[in-house]
């Protein structure tokens, strides 16, 4: 039974959010949290969602799944997925998507699991919608704890989440989030909790487990390293907006945004010349409660001029392919 | 596991000893002698100084404790100094009373007071949350010994519905006699409860594993019982095996006031006439209690957190 909807989304694309915005209540005046958000997730494909802390990187992947907090609103556009639009859900069509079509995994795995209940009871929990025996599903979830490289699987079913080490949780984590067979699997800085050398096989398991379930990812991080090694598209945030989206080559070896640049100027990783003080973006976010009418990253940008002042950039397509929300970008200003 | 509870046992036993010795103590500055109070104002001083001998009590304090202890071992907690019947025949008589008592009280307020938090929790900022808040709030600061007497003066002067006096007699009129006091001496605990618990789920109702759940689906009934109120009611455990003395102590003015038989009238009854081996027995076993019911508290907690288990 399939709607006449006008908007389909193109056939390799699992996932198209179209002018999304989404404010936060607060007793201090309404945040303007995200402001017409417009992405595509391609069909098992890897987007890659970075900025700094603060501009939106993980209220959009709430949204994603429709988790935002109470005080959360969204106040216009829409999340088209299949004939949904994930954006006007109602609270028991959501619960019907979470875990079929759409599973997440969180930053901090030492909190993400039911302190109080067995791993084994937990993957069990989550199969409750498969028509199943018992003894199915737990072969399952052994099955799915293999996956994730879990040494010893069948016994680790009987252990309380405080009895595994943190990456070893996060395993746990992406071993849940597969066994739903989703087709949009939602990391939300899955390994910032972790330290260094966990982190690195947590994006290669991710890496491999998503080739091999062939489902869409889209992956939070600040951490740019990763972002590279991952994904396939990315998407720049700054103050709640997308500033620079494109391919990960474009977007890593042809930086146009000036906030782009900054933040890979920015990565330790890239620093070439040995310094003895880290790079920084000097300057901090605009008051989202009342976001600027120009370029919102005009005040901290180098090369801001006049026109960033008055007029709010749109998407101008950039060298590389990419799209860049920056005047410096547009045609018309390289005719003038 | 087994160590802790060993452990804890030998704890218990010598959380016993102590308070025993300080209410022996006690006894000893409280005026009025027994040997007196037992044999009238008109007994010879000799015939006083030789009760006295026969009781122990020209003995030195300590030694008096440490023959109650030793007596103890042997299961002899000693004899009513008035009818020579044996003091634990005595205790083990009234103590169902003020168990049954107790443990009803226990189990409604708690069935209650857990309803109503989690019920306040689900529907913060409802005006039945309010409402809840504010009544809680209310029983709290109301002492069990009030509510008694308003209690038998609605339900039993007044209206007449329930009886007033007794314990009644048979299985179905001692349940109607147990409603008033259980009634009584509980109502505070479903504020307490119910506070404990709304505070309590909403704190976890926040952390990320309920979160977690949520993205995957599960049903909002599956999340509260088994995510939220699981871990939830783990401080309402442990404020409900603490409770237990404040429950003793109120039953000994609820026992008095409907006249019901019980170790709290058995208690004042003794402290009145003098009658020190009651007393000590009746309070040793009590003591005895407490201090089980906090220890079976903290393994109940264990036994719900397995992050708990792992400590002990």
């Amino acid at each position: 039974m399939s709607t006449q909807s006008t908007a389909a989304p193109a056939d390799d694309t699992l996932l198209a959010v179209e002018g999304l915005s989404v404010d936060f209540e607060t007793p201090r005046g309404t945040i303007h949290a995200l402001r017409d958000i417009d992405l595509t997730v391609p069909k098992g494909k890897v987007l890659g969602i970075v900025g700094e802390s603060g501009c939106g990187k993980s209220t959009l992947a709430y949204s994603l799944i429709g988790l935002l907090a109470e005080n959360a609103r969204v106040a216009s556009g829409a999340i088209r997925m299949g004939d949904h639009d994930l954006a006007r859900l109602a609270p028991s069509a959501w619960r019907d998507l979470r875990g079929t079509r759409i599973a997440m995994i969180f930053q901090d795995p030492m909190t993400a699991l039911n302190p109080v209940t067995t791993i084994g009871q937990q993957m069990l929990d989550i199969q409750y919608r498969d028509r199943i025996g018992r003894n199915a599903k737990r072969a399952r979830a052994i099955e799915f704890l293999e996956q994730v490289q879990i040494p010893d699987a069948a016994s680790k079913l009987a252990a309380y989440p405080h009895q595994l080490s943190g990456g070893m949780r996060q395993r746990v984590c992406i071993a849940m989030a597969l066994l739903t067979q989703p087709d949009l699997l939602i990391a939300d800085e899955p390994t910032t909790a972790l330290d260094a050398t966990l982190e690195m096989q947590i994006v290669a398991l991710l890496r491999d487990l998503q080739r091999k379930f062939g489902c869409s990812v889209v992956f939070v991080s600040h951490h740019l390293g990763t972002v590279a090694e991952l994904c396939d598209d990315v998407a720049v945030m700054y103050a709640g907006e997308v500033v620079e989206r494109g391919t990960a080559r474009a977007l890593f070896h042809d930086p146009q945004h000036p906030y782009t640049q900054a933040l890979l100027d920015c990565d330790p990783a890239r620093i070439k010349v040995a310094t003895r003080t880290l790079p920084t973006i000097p300057g901090t976010l605009p008051d989202l409660r009342q976001p600027p009418a120009g370029c919102a990253f005009r005040a901290r940008c180098p090369r801001s001029w006049g026109r960033c002042e008055r007029d709010h950039p749109p998407l101008y397509p950039g060298a590389a392919g990419q799209r860049v929300r920056c005047h410096l970008s547009d045609p018309a200003e390289d005719a003038a | 596991m087994l160590f802790y509870t060993a452990q804890r046992l030998v704890l218990s036993v010598v959380i016993v000893m102590v308070a025993v010795s300080i209410l022996t103590l006690m006894l000893h500055v409280v005026p009025g002698d027994p040997a007196v109070m037992i044999l009238g104002p008109r007994a010879t001083p000799e015939l006083i100084e030789r009760t006295r001998e026969a009781m122990g009590l020209d003995r030195p304090l300590p030694v008096q404790i440490l023959m109650f202890f030793a007596n103890i071992l042997r299961g002899d907690l000693g004899e009513d100094v008035f009818t020579g019947r044996a003091v634990s025949q005595i205790v083990f008589e009234q103590l169902p009373y003020t168990m049954i008592l107790i443990s009803v009280a226990i189990l409604w307020s708690a069935a209650c007071g857990i309803a109503l938090g989690a019920y306040s929790a689900l529907r913060r900022n409802t005006w039945l949350d309010t409402l809840s808040g504010v009544v809680s709030v209310g029983t709290i600061s109301i002492p069990a010994f009030v509510m008694a007497l308003y209690s038998v003066l609605i339900f039993a002067v007044w209206l007449g519905w329930l009886p007033a006096i007794g314990a009644g007699d048979g299985f179905l009129d001692g349940i109607v006699h147990l409603i008033l006091p259980a009634f009584a001496i509980g109502v505070a605990w479903v504020g307490y409860i119910a506070r404990i618990v709304r505070a309590s789920m909403l704190e976890v109702m926040t952390q990320p594993h309920v979160r977690m759940a949520r993205a995957f689906g599960l049903p909002d009934r599956r999340i509260t019982r088994s995510h939220i109120l699981k871990i939830a009611v783990l401080p309402a455990v442990t404020l409900i095996g603490t409770g237990v003395a404040h429950l003793f102590s109120a039953a000994v003015f609820v026992e008095v006031i409907f006249a019901r038989p019980g170790i709290g009238a058995l208690l004042v009854g003794a402290v009145n006439e003098r009658n020190y081996p009651i007393v000590l027995g009746a309070v040793l076993i009590t003591t005895c209690i407490i201090v089980l019911a906090t220890l079976i508290s903290d393994l109940v907690v264990a036994l719900l957190d397995p992050r708990q288990r792992e400590d002990i």
